[in-house]
C-alpha cells in the first residue's frame, strides 16, 4: 500500500502555498523512487499551521506544519513518511490542543476527507441523514430540525425548523431551498471551509430540507470572492448527480432533488435573504419588504426556504443522530454547536467548533493563543461588520444568542475580529458607517443617506468641530438608522458605531464620561 | 477592441444561458469571464434577448461591484479593506498597494498590467491581511510581499 499524504486545497491553506508543497512532495517523492499517494483535504482550521501536511502512519495522521515547498526535501531526510521527527513535526494530527478540545459536529469531517470523494464521505457517515430522511414523513423530518433547537446560523438566528415548517404548510407546485453562501461579513470563513472541504454535506443537507418541505430544486447563492469554493461545489453536484444523491430518484427512493450553483457579483446586500431572492432572479440586489415572508412567497414567488450554508450543513447530523443528540450540546436557547472563526489579530487563527456557552476570552486566549503582535486585545468585534465592539470587561459574558443581545452585540455568523491596542476605534466607526454607504442597497433612506451623513458627522467629531452636538446628532442619527431601516444593513450599522463610542470614547477625543 | 469579435461573443453567451430562470447574471459573468469587462454593445443585446429594459440592464450591471464597464489590465489584483485586513495592518498595505503601483483603486497602471481594486473580504481572515491576484487567493501580504506579487505579474525578476 502507497503511504497516504494529505495536503489541503482550502483556499486560506492554498494562499499560504500549499499547492506548491504539493508539487514539491510530488517531485521529491518521485526523485526517491518513493510510491506516495497525495490526497487533498479541506483545512482542519489551524491556519497558523498552514499549510499543514499529514501523513498517515499505522491508521493515524501525523501532523507537519507549516510546511514550505523549500522544507520538503529535509521531511522526506527526516523520514516524515513513517512519522519521523523534524522540526516541523506535530505529533498526532487529533491531539493537537487546539483541535482535540473542539465539539466537531459539523466539521467532523472538513479537514480529514478528500473533499471531493463520494466514498471518503460515505465512510464517515455521509448520506446516513439522507437516508433517515427518506424513510421519514416530511413533517417527522421537519420536527426532529425543530426539536434538535437548530436556529439560523446566518446570524439571524431564527428557529430553522419552524421557517421549514411555514414552507411545508404552503401548498405550491414549485417549492425551492435557496442556500445563502454569500458569505460576506469579514472575519468569517465556515462557509468557505465548509464547502471546500466537505461539499457533500451541504448538498445532503439541502437534499433533506427539500424532502422534507417538497422542494425539488435548489439553489446555491455563492459570492464571486470563492472561486476555489466554486470549483469544488461544481465538482461536487456533478459526482453526487453521477450516483444518485441527486436528480430525479434520490437513492432509489424515486422522489427528486436536484441543485445549482449561481454566483453573486461582490454586492454584500445580496446575503440579505431578499436581496439575494432578487439577485437570484437577475435583478438588482435591492431588499424586499416583509411580509410577505420568503417561506410563503420567496424565489420566483414560490415558497423558499433560505437557509445559510452551516444551518443546512448541521441538518445530516440531526437527522443522522437525532434531535436530541444536537440538543444535549448549547445552553440556554442557544442548542447545538457553532463553528467560530478567529481572525484578525490572533497568534492561533481559524475554526473553532464548540457548543453555545463558551466565552470569548477563552477563544481568543485558550484558542487563539492572545494577539499576534503580542499588544494587548483591546477590542473585539464580534458577528462581522454589522457586529458590536466587545471591550475586555465583556470579555466573559457567555456566547448565546440571548446573552450577546441583552448587552447589545449579536453573536451573528460566529467571525471574531480581534485588534490589540494599536486600533483607532474613531477610524473603525467611521469605517462602518463607510462600509455601509458603499454596499447599501439604497431602497431605505436611513440606510442610504444616513450611511453618508454618519461618515460627516464622525469625520467631524474626529475633527473636534462643535463636538458635544455632533455626538447628539450621531445619537438621533443612530436611532432613525436602527429604528427606520428595511433590513440589517442600515438597521445595525450603528452596533459597531454605538459601541467603539460608548466604551472607546476617548478614541474620538470624548471625555470618557461624557459619552452617549 | 474588436466589437464584431465580442458581439459574437455576446450572443453566444446569450443563447447558452437564456433558458435559465434568472439569466441575466449567469450571462453576465459569462460575458466578464470571456471578456473580461461587460462592453456597452452588451446593454441592448440583453435587453432584446431578456425582453427587459435596457434601463434595467444597465441598472443591473451598475448595481454589482464585480461587472466591469471599462476594460481591465492583463491582471486584476485586489486588495482586502475589511476589518479583519485591518487588524493586521491592511491600511498600510492598501496605501503601499496604490503608491507602488501609482494608481488609486479602481484604476489601472498605466502599462496596462494591473488593475488594482478594492475589495471587502475574500474569507480569508485568518491569514490577514489577504489579496487576490486574479482567480488565486494570496495571505498574509506584506508590503515586500506584494511587491514580488506584481514583479511576478510583469514578468519582471524578482529581486533577492
Amino acid at each position: 500500500m502507497t503511504i497516504q499524504i494529505h495536503v489541503p486545497m482550502d483556499s486560506g491553506a492554498l494562499s499560504l502555498g500549499a499547492e506548491q508543497v504539493a508539487q514539491a512532495i510530488a517531485a521529491e517523492a518521485a526523485r526517491r523512487g518513493v510510491e506516495v499517494t497525495i490526497r487533498r483535504n479541506g483545512s482542519r482550521g489551524m491556519y497558523w499551521l498552514e499549510p499543514l501536511v499529514e501523513v498517515s502512519v499505522g491508521g493515524q495522521r501525523r501532523a507537519y506544519g507549516p510546511v514550505t515547498a523549500a522544507d520538503v526535501p529535509g521531511l522526506f531526510e527526516a523520514d516524515f513518511l513513517q512519522g519521523g521527527t523534524h522540526p516541523l513535526a506535530l505529533g498526532l494530527t487529533d491531539e493537537i490542543p487546539f483541535l482535540a478540545r473542539q465539539n466537531r459536529l459539523t466539521f467532523a469531517r472538513v479537514g480529514v476527507v478528500d473533499a471531493l470523494s463520494i466514498a471518503d464521505y460515505v465512510a464517515h457517515g455521509g448520506f446516513v441523514g439522507l437516508a433517515r430522511a427518506i424513510r421519514l414523513e416530511p413533517a417527522e423530518v421537519v420536527r426532529e430540525v425543530t426539536d434538535s433547537g437548530l436556529r439560523g446560523r446566518g446570524g439571524a438566528a431564527f428557529p430553522t425548523g419552524i421557517k421549514w415548517q411555514t414552507v411545508l404548510n404552503t401548498p405550491a407546485e414549485q417549492k425551492y431551498i435557496a442556500c445563502n453562501a454569500d458569505e460576506g461579513d469579514s472575519g468569517t470563513f465556515s462557509d468557505r471551509m465548509l464547502m471546500e472541504g466537505d461539499p457533500f454535506c451541504l448538498i445532503e443537507g439541502m437534499a433533506i430540507a427539500g424532502l422534507a418541505v417538497g422542494a425539488t430544486k435548489g439553489y446555491i447563492y455563492l459570492r464571486s470572492e470563492y472561486p476555489h469554493a466554486h470549483r469544488t461545489l461544481e465538482a461536487a453536484i456533478e459526482a453526487a448527480r453521477r450516483v444518485g444523491y441527486l436528480g430525479a430518484n434520490l437513492m432509489g427512493s424515486g422522489r427528486a432533488f436536484d441543485l445549482e450553483v449561481r454566483l453573486g457579483a461582490g454586492a454584500y446586500i445580496c446575503g440579505e435573504e431578499t436581496a439575494m431572492l432578487e439577485s437570484l432572479e437577475g435583478k438588482r440586489g435591492i431588499v424586499r419588504a416583509k411580509p410577505p415572508l420568503p417561506a410563503i412567497e420567496g424565489l420566483f414567488g414560490q415558497p423558499t426556504v433560505i437557509n445559510n450554508v452551516i444551518s443546512l450543513a448541521s441538518v445530516p447530523t440531526i437527522l443522522a443522530r437525532g434531535a436530541a443528540f444536537y440538543r444535549d450540546y448549547g445552553v440556554g436557547r442557544s442548542r447545538g454547536t457553532l463553528p467560530f472563526q478567529l481572525a484578525g489579530n490572533l497568534r492561533r487563527t481559524g475554526l473553532v467548533e464548540l457548543a453555545f456557552g463558551v466565552t470569548l476570552r477563552e477563544l481568543l486566549y485558550d484558542y487563539g493563543g492572545g494577539s499576534a503582535s503580542g499588544r494587548p486585545i483591546r477590542a473585539v468585534q464580534v458577528g462581522g461588520p454589522l457586529g458590536a465592539y466587545v471591550p475586555e470587561s465583556q470579555f466573559d459574558t457567555p456566547l448565546d444568542y440571548e446573552a450577546y443581545m441583552a448587552m447589545g452585540a449579536m453573536i451573528g455568523h460566529g467571525g471574531i475580529v480581534a485588534f490589540d491596542d494599536s486600533v483607532d476605534m474613531a477610524k473603525m466607526a467611521r469605517y462602518a458607517m463607510e462600509f455601509c454607504a458603499i454596499e447599501s442597497c439604497g431602497k431605505c433612506t436611513p440606510c442610504r443617506i444616513g450611511s453618508t451623513r454618519g461618515v460627516e458627522v464622525i469625520d467631524r467629531i474626529i475633527a473636534g468641530e462643535d463636538r458635544g452636538r455632533q455626538l447628539a446628532l450621531l445619537d438621533s442619527l443612530c436611532d432613525t438608522m436602527e429604528a427606520g431601516s428595511l433590513c440589517a444593513m442600515g438597521g445595525m450599522t450603528p452596533y459597531p458605531v454605538r459601541s467603539a463610542l460608548k466604551y472607546f470614547a476617548r478614541d474620538f477625543g470624548v471625555d470618557e464620561t461624557q459619552a452617549a | 477592441m474588436d466589437e464584431a469579435r465580442d458581439k459574437q461573443i455576446i450572443q453566444r453567451e446569450i443563447e447558452a444561458h437564456r433558458a435559465m430562470p434568472g439569466a441575466l447574471l449567469p450571462i453576465l459573468h459569462a460575458i466578464q469571464d470571456a471578456l473580461g469587462w461587460i462592453p456597452p454593445q452588451a446593454t441592448p443585446a440583453l435587453a432584446q434577448a431578456l425582453n427587459r429594459s435596457r434601463a434595467e440592464v444597465h441598472g443591473v450591471i451598475s448595481f454589482y461591484h464585480h461587472f466591469r464597464t471599462t476594460p481591465p489590465g492583463r491582471h486584476v489584483v485586489q486588495v482586502c479593506r475589511a476589518e479583519s485586513c485591518q487588524a493586521m495592518g491592511g491600511a498600510a498595505l492598501e496605501a503601499h498597494a496604490q503608491a507602488a503601483l501609482g494608481t488609486a483603486f479602481g484604476e489601472t497602471t498605466a502599462d496596462g498590467a494591473i488593475t488594482l481594486e478594492a475589495v471587502y473580504c475574500l474569507g480569508n481572515c485568518a491569514c490577514s491581511p489577504a489579496v487576490r491576484v486574479d482567480d488565486d487567493i494570496v495571505g498574509r501580504v506584506s508590503s515586500a510581499r506584494f511587491d514580488e506579487i506584481v514583479a511576478t505579474l510583469r514578468g519582471e525578476q524578482v529581486s533577492a
